[in-house]
């Protein structure tokens, strides 16, 4: 029995018979993964493909790559400039980014059939690409990206075969052709996997969250961006009605506006017993997994994002989402089915209460969001569109 | 009485549909009419004959991407309903059933001096597909066989066999019935196939009723 099998209790019907279908017609062919590090959205996915795709004896390799403090200073720096942020990158640095990645190129072994790039800092490998299929993966949304920063990047972008892009409207103009793949969460790793209700208090004890009363949690940077300081003043809307606690998780680290919104959200908290902050790094998988579960209602008040996967990995734990209307959470959530999209602190004050009110309501849009992840956001549908494409491409 | 036995097999084939982004949006009524007259067949493909593969229960109240985006984009009520009805499957070919939807918009924007304008992140964006066909292993030889291979095949099947062969042949009828007519000499129950309706409904409740007729038949086949 494959790793794969194990996802036949948890995926759509007939999804691990078409990736093993899918397969066949790509039997023989060597995938490589890069990658910019080990850790973050990105390589959840990949984590998770190499040994399934291993296992169903398709040679699969991952690897990184690195360079110096300059070189990740310029790879941030790029990165941030791609995502529409206002920085400035020296020309002196891009030469050294990219000199760094010609020697990435020697060591890693390059000899596969279908190489997918992700992201910014491994990007200008493909300089020194071979006759494999060279697949950019964009998991960010390059759609506002620095004029002048896109004008050096495409340039790069368009030496490889394809792009790939998580959802429409991310992309900007490229010459080679674009797909859409979504992005994943893994149902059966520590982040996602089930847990015990005992399971779940043990983990939340030492955290200092009791289960004594709803519980409205939002997971994601203390940044602008995700609005922590916008979902407590909803909270506190909230609270005038109804006996609730707030719990924000920052994860992640770096952002520079991070210790201010956090100065303001431990203010706020230190006011209110029922408001709870906490700081967690993002691999505290269990953590995480046991505050999505222990959840009544889940927040994700972005203003501004990417394809953030929290609001998937809540649906999957069977809680509604109210979420900013904001990137991926737009096609993530839909709006009276699986949660709801607002667009003020109002607007998810209003939906929390109008959730708090109807419980059945809670119920029922918890279990459609858990079936909407399960048919487009598990990883058994990503390893079919990859193995689409890879079929598509090679043909 | 032995099984009537086919001339030659059905073969199941399911599809993965690979999305490819066109980079051209509309972010108005105005731009919709404009883009819809100038992309390829195929995005307008996917955009209508392609929701039957994509949507579920829940989704499937639109009938077609474009209702869905003035629905909950525009939040035009007018057009919502204008372009919902619009089955794909009265057309004789996807250069007819754009024409008509290039016709609605504009017929919706006579009189109007302008139309809702959305952010770029609530356009509508084009994109087109690229079907790669995965064979499903599934093959029947006689009527018993082939509703126990319907019954269990991934839905793409039922999108493929009957909503994309007859799509994009501009044929009339689909794989399944063409089969039944063919191979089986069954006539009357491949017209019942073709017959049935899959617009507004979803693939499992089209395979549903599909095997409902299957039941018929054999259940007046045993002696």
């Amino acid at each position: 029995m494959s790793r794969l099998d194990d996802y036949r209790r948890v995926a759509g019907p007939g999804a691990v018979d078409l990736i093993l279908r899918l397969t066949e017609q790509v039997q023989g062919r060597r995938f490589l993964h890069v990658t910019g590090g080990r850790l973050g959205g990105t390589t959840e996915m990949v984590r998770a493909a190499v040994p399934i795709l291993n296992d169903l004896g398709i040679d699969t390799r991952w690897e990184v790559t690195g360079g110096d403090s300059a070189y990740y200073a310029t790879a941030r720096t790029l990165q941030a400039a791609l995502e529409g942020a206002e920085r400035v990158l020296s020309e002196e640095g891009l030469a050294r980014w990219v000199d760094m990645n010609h020697l990435n190129a020697k060591k890693i072994d390059l000899d596969a059939d279908v190489i997918l790039v992700h992201d910014g800092q491994p990007a200008s490998l493909v300089t020194d690409r071979n006759a494999a299929k060279w697949v950019w993966r964009c998991s960010f949304d390059c759609s506002s990206a620095q004029a002048s920063t896109w004008a050096y990047f495409r340039a790069l972008v368009d030496q490889y075969d394809a792009a790939v892009f998580s959802m429409p409207g991310f992309e900007s103009r490229l010459a080679v052709p674009m797909y859409i793949i979504p992005p994943s969460i893994d149902p059966l790793s520590e982040r996602n996997r089930e847990l015990a209700p005992r399971d779940i208090g043990e983990i939340l004890t030492p955290l200092g969250v009791a289960r004594d009363k709803a519980l409205l949690v939002q997971v994601g940077p203390f940044t602008r961006a995700h609005d922590p300081l916008g979902v407590v003043n909803a909270y506190r809307l909230v609270k005038r009605h109804h006996d609730v606690r707030l719990v924000l998780v920052g994860i992640g680290d770096g952002e520079a506006e991070r210790h201010e919104i956090l100065s303001q959200l431990l203010e706020a908290a230190h006011e209110d017993p029922d408001l709870i902050v906490l700081e967690l790094p993002s691999e505290a998988h269990p953590q995480i997994n046991a505050l999505q579960r222990a959840a009544t209602i889940v927040l994700q008040k972005s203003v501004h994002s990417g394809f953030d996967l929290w609001p998937i990995e809540a649906m999957w734990k069977g809680k509604p989402v109210v979420g900013g209307y904001a990137g991926g959470l737009a096609q993530q959530i839909i709006p009276e089915v699986t949660g709801y999209t607002v667009h003020s602190v109002e607007g998810a004050a209003f939906r929390i209460r109008h959730l708090l009110n109807n419980p059945e309501l809670i119920a029922r849009m918890g279990a459609a969001g858990r079936e909407q992840v399960r048919r487009s956001f598990l990883i058994t549908r990503h390893l079919v569109d990859d193995l689409a494409l890879v079929v598509h491409l090679t043909r | 009485m032995a099984p009537r036995v086919a001339k030659r097999p059905f073969t199941f084939t399911g599809c993965v549909e690979l999305r490819q982004t066109l980079d051209v949006h509309a972010l108005d009524e105005r731009e919709l009419g404009h883009r819809l007259q100038e992309v390829p067949a195929e995005s307008i493909f996917f955009h209508t004959f392609g929701y039957f593969l994509r949507h579920r229960p829940v989704t499937t109240a639109y009938g077609n991407d474009f209702a869905r985006w003035a629905a909950l984009e525009l939040g035009d009520r007018a057009l919502t309903e204008r372009l919902a009805v619009v089955d794909p499957f009265a057309f004789p070919d996807v250069d007819a059933l754009r024409e008509h939807l290039v016709t609605i918009v504009q017929d919706h924007l006579r009189g109007r001096d302008e139309s809702r304008r959305v952010e770029f992140d609530r356009a509508f964006h084009f994109q087109r597909s690229h079907l790669v066909e995965v064979p499903l292993g599934l093959t029947a030889t006689n009527l018993t066989e082939f509703r126990a291979g319907l019954a269990s095949v991934d839905a793409s099947a039922i999108y493929l066999h009957i909503v994309e062969t007859r799509a994009r042949s501009e044929r009339s009828t689909g794989d399944f019935a063409e089969w039944l007519r063919t191979s089986l000499d069954l006539s009357a129950l491949a017209e019942r196939f073709d017959h049935l309706d899959p617009y507004l409904t979803t693939l499992e409740r089209v395979r549903g009723r599909l095997l409902g007729l299957l039941d018929e038949a054999l259940e007046s086949e045993r002696p």
